[in-house]
C-alpha cells in the first residue's frame, strides 16, 4: 500500500535527504565527490521530494486522510446515527446547505435518516473494499508476477495462462455473476469477489518488472555469492519490483471504490443494513424525481473519493518513474 | 580567453573554399538546470573546423565535449538546457541567432551528426533503404523510385555488400559494424559540409573500428568535409585527427596538431591520461593513475578545475582560472596551433 | 609467475589425485578438497573441454529444438595459482559465456572444470556453496552490479550472510570497514547508496565484495571497459596491488587488448566459441602465430602516432558469422587471408605449431592454425 510503506519509507529518508547531489544532465557525471558529507539518497528520498512540492499530491493526501479519519471515528463528525429512522417529520426533507455538519445538512432520505450521517458512516465501507482490495490484490498479484517472473519456463508459461485467463473475464461481469452466488454479502465477500477478478493486473506488472531485474548484475552476483532463491527474490527483486507495483496500485485503488458504488447500486454488492455510498445511490433512483439530492450527495462523494485516490495514484507514479520526470 | 584555432593542418588536404573556416565556435556556455542547482557542462569553449579538416574533441564523461556538439546541432534539451553565453557561426552565421526554421535547413543537411549507438538512432520498423530514401523525398523532393536508387548507391558508397539486395533489409537484420556504416550513409546523403561524429565507432569490435574508421577518413578525403570527431579514445584519434581539443570540466585545456600532442604534452591532465593508458607494444610496470575524480559540475573547484588532482597544483592553480595561452618553444618561438591552459604549462612542456 | 606447460597436451585429464567419479559426489571429501592449501605454481583450474550451447526453440508451450547457439565450443586452459590468465575476444566469442561457466551460473553442455582436481560441474549443495566462496566475480557494469537499495555496507556485507561461517554477526561490521579501506574508499561509507558513487569508486565496492569471503580465484569480465580513462588505471593498479597481497588468480576477460597485456601472464585469444592461441604475453603480443590474434592486435589503435607509423595493419573484412552457424573447419577462414581447402574441411587442434615444435623460439605456443606463422604486428618494422 503506497500509505503504509513508501510514506514511512520516503519521509525516513527525505528527513535525512538535507545536501544532495546526484542527477542527471546528459554527458555530465555528477559524482559524490568524497570529502563532502552527504546523506543518504535514494528513490522513495527523490520521489518524495517530488511529491512534497506537487500540489495534486497535497490536495489529494489531505483528501484521503481527512477519508482514513471519517472512516476510523464516523462519531467525530455527526451526533446522528445512519440508522434512525424518522419517517414522521424528516421524510426526503431537502438540504438546509445552511447547517453545516447539522444532521439536516444534506438532507433526509425516503426513511427519514440523515443523509448527513449515512454518508460520514459510509465512507467507512467504501475506503475499507478500496484498501482492502488493493491489498490483497498487490499481495496475490506481487507473489504470481513474481513466481513466474523469476523461475520462468513451465512455472511461467502456467501462471502465465492462469493470468491471462483471469484477465480474459469481463471484471463488471464477472463480478455480477460471483456475487450474485452469496446470499449473504458481508463486506468481505465483496473484497473477496474483487480479488479474485482483479489480482491480473499487478500479476502482469510484477512479472514484467522481475524479468527485467533478474538479470541485473546484482542479481548475478548474490547467485554467484551461493545466495538462496529466497534471498534472492526478498533482498534483490522485491525491493526494487516494487516502485511500478505500488503506481499501478495506488491507481487502481479509486476503480475498486468505483466499481463497489457501481456494484451496491446495481444491487449485487453490500445491501441495506451495511451503511455504503453504493447502498444510498441505490435507493435514492427511487426518488430521483422529487428528491435528486438523496442519490447526487453519495455519488458526488464516491467521485470525490475515487479522484482522490486518483490523483494521489498519479502524483506517485510521476515521482517514482524517471521516465515520466 | 584566447582562442588559439589557426591551426595549419599538418598534412595539408586542400583547405577548400576560401575565406574563413567553416565552424567557429566562440566562448560557448552551456548550464542545466538540476534539482540540486545548475551544473555547468559548458564554461567557455572556443574551436574552428575548416573544410577538409579533422578536428578531435577528446575528453571523460562530464567534460562537455558532448553537449557542445549538441550545441552545434541545435539538438540540446532546452529546458533543462541554457546557452547564457557565446556564439556557434557556421560560414560566418551565428546560428544561436538563427530561427528554428533556419537552423532546420542546416541541421542535416549542411551539418550531420553520427551517433554511437546506431541501432538506437535507426528506426526499427521502418527499412534501410526507406529511412535512407527519406533524405532524398524530404530534403530534395525526389521519387519514390529514384529515391531508392539513390540510397542503394550511397549503401554501395559505404561498402555495404549486395547493397541492392539489402536495401529493404531492417536495421536488426544488419550487424553493428554495418549499422554504423548505414548511419554514416545516412549523414553523408546530402553531401552536409561538416559532420560531427560522437563516439562513432566505441561500440564496435577493434576489427570493425578499424574499417569504420578508414572509410570515414575516407568519404571525408573525399567530399573535403570538415568533420569533429568526439572521443575519449586517444588510439582513435591518434589515426586519423589533424588536431586535437583536449576538455576537461567543460573547458579546452590544451589544443594541438595531433603529432605534438603525443609527443609533447603540454597540460599535466593530458600527459596524465597518456601515461595512464598501457601498452601493446610493451610489458610496463605499475600504471601511472591520475589521482581522483572528475569534478562535480554542480561544484566545479574554483580556479584550474583540474588541481585537486593536479601533481603540480600550487596555490595559484586554486584561485585563477588559466586562460588557454599560445605554446612557445624554449626560446620563445611560438609553437602554431599549440596552446594550454596551465599555469605551468612551461614546466610540462620543457621540464 | 607460473611459465606455462609447453608441451602440456590440451586434452590430457589433470595429475591431480581427483578420481573420475561418475555416481554421487562424496559432499565431505568435496569440501575438504576445495578447502586444502594448493601451491603457487600448481594450477588451481584446469578445464577441459568445456562446451556451451544454447538451445533455440520455437513454441511457447511445447518447445522444440530448431538448432543451438555454440556460444562456446570446446575450449580447455590451465589457471595456476597466483597467476593473471587474460581471455580476449571481439562480442559474440563467447568470452563472457566462459565466464558465466566458471562462476557456475550457468549449466555447460559438456566438459569439465576441475577446481583443486574436483569437477565443480558436477557439485551442488554444500560443496558447491564451498566453491563459490573460493570463486568470486567483477562484473563489467559498475552501474547495474550494485543492488541500488542496499547500501554500501549491506552490499559488502552480504558474502557473510550467504556465508556466516566465515565472520560472526559482531565482527562483520568491522570486517566490511576494512574492506573498503583496502579498496581505498573511505571507511566511512557504509551507509551510502551506490548511486551516490561515480564509476571507478562504484568498481571498488565490487571488488570489495568479491574479495569478502577471501576467494582465490577471481573472474573479471571487463572490469574496467566502463570506466573513463583515467580511472581506468587507478582500478587495475588497485586489482594488481590485491593480486599481491592476497595471492589472487584471475580470469581476465576483456577485448581492450593494451589492458589485458599490462595486467595478464598469460593470454588466451577467443574466435566464435574456441580458442584460437593461448601462450605467455610475451608470445602473444611479441610472437602471434595466428592470423586472427594478428589481425587483432594490428587493428588496435595506438595512442602514439609515430609508433604508428611503420606498423602493418591488417583489416579484416567482413563480420564475425553467427555463432549459430559457424563455418566448417577453421571458424576464422571466412575472414582470413591464409585459407585454403583445407581450412573448410579440417577443424586446426589448439596445439604447438608442427614447425615450431621442438624449438626454442617464443613462437611455440599453442595455436589453432594448419598455417601458423610467426608474424609481428605491435612493433614498428
Amino acid at each position: 500500500m503506497p500509505d503504509k510503506t513508501a510514506a514511512p519509507e520516503a519521509t525516513e529518508a527525505a528527513a535525512k535527504t538535507a545536501t544532495t547531489t546526484v542527477t542527471t544532465a546528459p554527458d555530465a557525471v555528477l559524482s559524490a565527490n568524497a570529502p563532502k558529507p552527504e546523506k543518504a539518497r535514494s528513490l522513495w528520498s527523490d520521489a518524495w521530494r517530488d511529491l512534497r512540492g506537487n500540489p495534486l499530491f497535497l490536495i489529494s493526501s489531505a483528501l484521503i486522510l481527512l477519508l482514513l479519519v471519517i472512516s476510523a471515528f464516523p462519531g467525530l463528525f455527526t451526533s446522528a446515527s445512519p440508522r434512525d429512522a424518522d419517517l414522521a417529520n424528516h421524510y426526503l426533507q431537502p438540504p438546509n446547505w445552511g447547517h453545516l455538519f447539522a444532521p439536516d445538512w444534506f438532507g433526509y432520505d425516503g426513511q427519514g435518516r440523515s443523509i448527513y450521517a449515512r454518508v460520514i458512516y459510509g465512507a467507512r465501507a467504501s475506503i475499507l473494499v478500496g484498501v482492502g482490495v488493493t491489498l490483497l490484490v498487490t499481495i496475490v498479484g506481487t507473489i504470481v508476477g513474481m513466481l513466474a517472473g523469476y523461475f520462468g519456463g513451465l512455472t511461467d508459461s502456467l501462471l502465465s495462462r492462469i493470468t491471462d485467463i483471469f484477465m480474459g473475464i469481463p471484471f463488471m461481469l464477472g463480478a455480477l455473476v460471483v456475487l450474485t452466488s452469496f446470499a449473504n454479502r458481508a463486506i468481505w465477500v465483496v473484497i473477496l469477489a474483487l480479488v479474485f477478478l482483479g489480482w491480473t493486473t499487478i500479476a502482469r506488472v510484477a512479472r514484467g518488472a522481475v524479468v527485467t531485474i533478474k538479470q541485473a548484475d546484482y542479481v548475478v552476483a548474490a547467485k554467484a555469492l551461493g545466495g538462496s532463491t529466497t534471498r534472492i527474490l526478498l533482498k534483490h527483486i522485491l525491493p526494487n519490483a516494487l516502485a511500478p507495483i505500488i503506481v499501478v496500485a495506488t491507481i487502481a485503488l479509486g476503480g475498486y471504490i468505483a466499481a463497489e458504488a457501481t456494484l451496491s447500486y446495481l444491487g449485487v454488492g453490500l445491501a441495506d443494513p451495511t451503511v455504503s455510498w453504493g447502498v444510498d445511490v441505490s435507493s435514492g433512483r427511487e426518488q430521483l424525481r422529487n428528491a435528486p439530492f438523496v442519490l447526487i450527495v453519495p455519488s458526488v462523494m464516491v467521485s470525490i473519493t475515487v479522484l482522490a485516490f486518483l490523483m494521489f495514484g498519479d502524483a506517485v507514479r510521476n515521482a517514482l518513474d524517471p521516465k515520466m520526470r | 580567453m584566447i582562442t588559439i584555432d589557426k591551426a595549419p593542418v599538418p598534412a595539408p588536404r586542400d583547405a577548400g573554399s576560401a575565406g574563413g573556416p567553416l565552424l567557429e565556435v566562440r566562448d560557448l556556455h552551456v548550464e542545466f538546470a538540476t534539482r540540486d542547482g545548475v551544473a555547468k557542462a559548458v564554461n567557455g569553449v572556443n574551436y574552428t573546423v575548416s573544410a577538409g579538416e579533422t578536428l578531435a574533441v577528446l575528453g571523460e564523461s562530464g567534460s562537455g565535449k558532448s553537449v557542445t556538439a549538441q550545441a552545434i546541432m541545435g539538438i540540446l534539451d532546452m529546458p533543462p538546457g541554457r546557452i547564457p553565453k557565446g556564439e556557434i557561426l557556421f560560414h560566418g552565421q551565428d546560428m544561436l541567432k538563427m530561427g528554428a526554421e533556419e537552423r532546420r535547413q542546416i541541421r542535416g543537411r549542411k551539418i550531420a551528426m553520427i551517433f554511437q549507438d546506431a541501432l538506437s538512432s535507426l528506426n526499427p520498423v521502418l527499412s534501410v533503404g526507406y529511412q535512407l530514401g527519406e533524405m532524398f523525398r524530404v530534403h530534395l523532393g525526389l521519387s519514390k523510385k529514384e529515391a531508392k536508387a539513390r540510397s542503394i548507391e550511397l549503401m554501395d558508397r559505404v561498402k555495404i555488400p549486395a547493397a541492392a539486395a539489402r536495401v529493404n533489409d531492417y536495421p536488426h537484420q544488419f550487424s553493428g559494424g554495418m549499422r554504423q556504416r548505414i548511419m554514416i550513409a545516412m549523414a553523408l546523403a546530402l553531401e552536409p559540409d561538416l559532420i560531427i561524429a560522437d563516439e562513432p565507432t566505441t561500440a564496435l569490435d577493434v576489427t570493425v573500428q578499424a574499417q569504420v574508421m578508414d572509410l570515414l577518413a575516407e568519404l571525408q578525403r573525399e567530399y573535403n568535409m570538415g568533420l569533429i570527431l568526439i572521443t575519449h579514445d586517444l588510439g582513435v584519434v591518434a589515426d586519423v585527427a589533424d588536431k586535437i581539443a583536449v576538455m576537461y570540466a567543460g573547458r579546452i585545456v590544451e589544443t594541438a596538431p595531433v603529432h605534438e600532442l603525443y609527443k609533447r604534452p603540454a597540460h599535466p591532465y593530458t600527459r596524465g591520461l597518456l601515461d595512464s593508458i598501457p601498452r601493446l607494444d610493451q610489458k610496463g610496470q605499475e600504471l601511472y593513475a591520475i589521482k581522483g575524480l572528475p569534478p562535480n559540475l554542480l561544484r566545479i573547484p574554483t580556479g584550474c578545475a583540474f588541481n585537486p588532482r593536479c601533481p603540480k597544483a600550487q596555490d595559484v592553480c586554486r584561485t585563477d582560472v588559466p586562460p588557454l595561452l599560445q605554446v612557445t618553444e624554449q626560446d620563445g618561438t611560438e609553437l602554431p596551433g599549440r596552446g594550454s591552459a596551465c599555469h605551468f604549462w612551461k614546466e610540462t612542456l620543457h621540464g | 609467475m607460473a611459465e606455462p606447460r609447453k608441451d602440456e597436451a590440451v586434452d590430457a585429464t589433470p595429475n591431480t589425485t581427483a578420481v573420475e567419479t561418475v555416481g554421487p559426489v562424496d559432499e565431505g571429501a568435496a569440501v575438504a578438497a576445495i578447502e586444502a592449501p594448493v601451491d603457487r605454481g600448481e594450477p588451481i583450474l584446469q578445464v577441459r573441454n568445456l562446451v556451451k550451447h544454447f538451445p533455440l526453440t520455437l513454441g511457447i508451450l511445447f518447445k522444440r529444438q530448431v538448432g543451438a547457439v555454440k556460444a562456446v565450443d570446446g575450449i580447455s586452459f590451465d589457471l595456476y595459482q597466483g597467476e593473471t590468465l587474460g581471455i580476449v575476444g571481439e562480442s559474440g566469442c563467447g568470452k563472457s559465456t566462459v565466464a558465466k561457466l566458471l562462476m557456475m551460473l550457468e549449466t555447460a553442455t559438456s566438459g569439465e572444470i576441475f577446481y583443486k582436481g574436483q569437477d565443480i560441474t558436477k557439485l551442488s549443495g554444500r560443496a558447491l556453496k564451498a566453491v563459490r566462496r573460493n570463486i568470486q566475480m567483477v562484473f563489467q557494469d559498475p552501474y547495474t552490479s550494485l543492488n541500488p537499495r542496499m547500501t554500501v555496507g549491506d552490499i559488502i556485507g552480504e558474502p557473510y550472510e550467504i556465508h556466516p561461517e566465515v565472520a560472526p554477526r559482531g565482527d562483520r561490521r568491522k570486517k566490511v570497514q576494512e574492506l573498503l579501506e583496502v579498496v581505498g574508499l573511505n571507511p566511512e561509507y557504509i551507509h551510502r547508496y551506490p548511486h551516490q558513487f561515480s564509476g571507478g569508486q562504484r568498481q571498488r565496492i565490487g571488488i570489495a565484495r568479491g574479495l569478502a569471503l577471501n576467494p582465490e580465484i577471481i573472474i573479471c569480465d571487463e572490469p574496467v571497459s566502463a570506466l573513463d580513462v583515467s580511472v581506468q588505471a587507478q582500478v587495475v593498479n588497485l586489482m594488481e596491488r590485491l593480486q599481491d597481497e592476497f595471492n589472487l588468480s584471475y580470469v581476465f576477460i576483456a577485448h581492450d587488448l593494451s589492458i589485458v597485456r599490462h595486467i595478464s601472464d598469460r593470454v588466451g585469444v577467443m574466435y566464435l566459441g574456441k580458442m584460437a592461441e593461448i601462450g605467455s604475453d610475451t608470445q602473444i603480443y611479441d610472437h602471434p602465430t595466428h592470423p586472427y590474434t594478428q589481425a587483432l592486435l594490428s587493428a588496435v589503435p595506438v595512442p602514439d602516432p609515430e609508433a604508428r607509423e611503420g606498423r602493418e595493419r591488417i583489416i579484416l573484412t567482413g563480420d564475425v558469422p553467427s555463432p549459430a552457424n559457424p563455418p566448417s573447419g577453421c571458424r576464422f577462414r571466412t575472414r582470413c587471408w591464409k585459407a585454403e581447402d583445407k581450412c573448410a574441411t579440417e577443424v586446426p587442434l589448439l596445439a604447438v605449431p608442427e614447425r615450431f615444435r621442438g624449438v626454442d623460439t617464443p613462437a611455440a605456443h599453442e595455436s589453432a592454425c594448419h598455417f601458423a606463422e610467426e608474424k609481428d604486428v605491435v612493433h614498428a618494422g
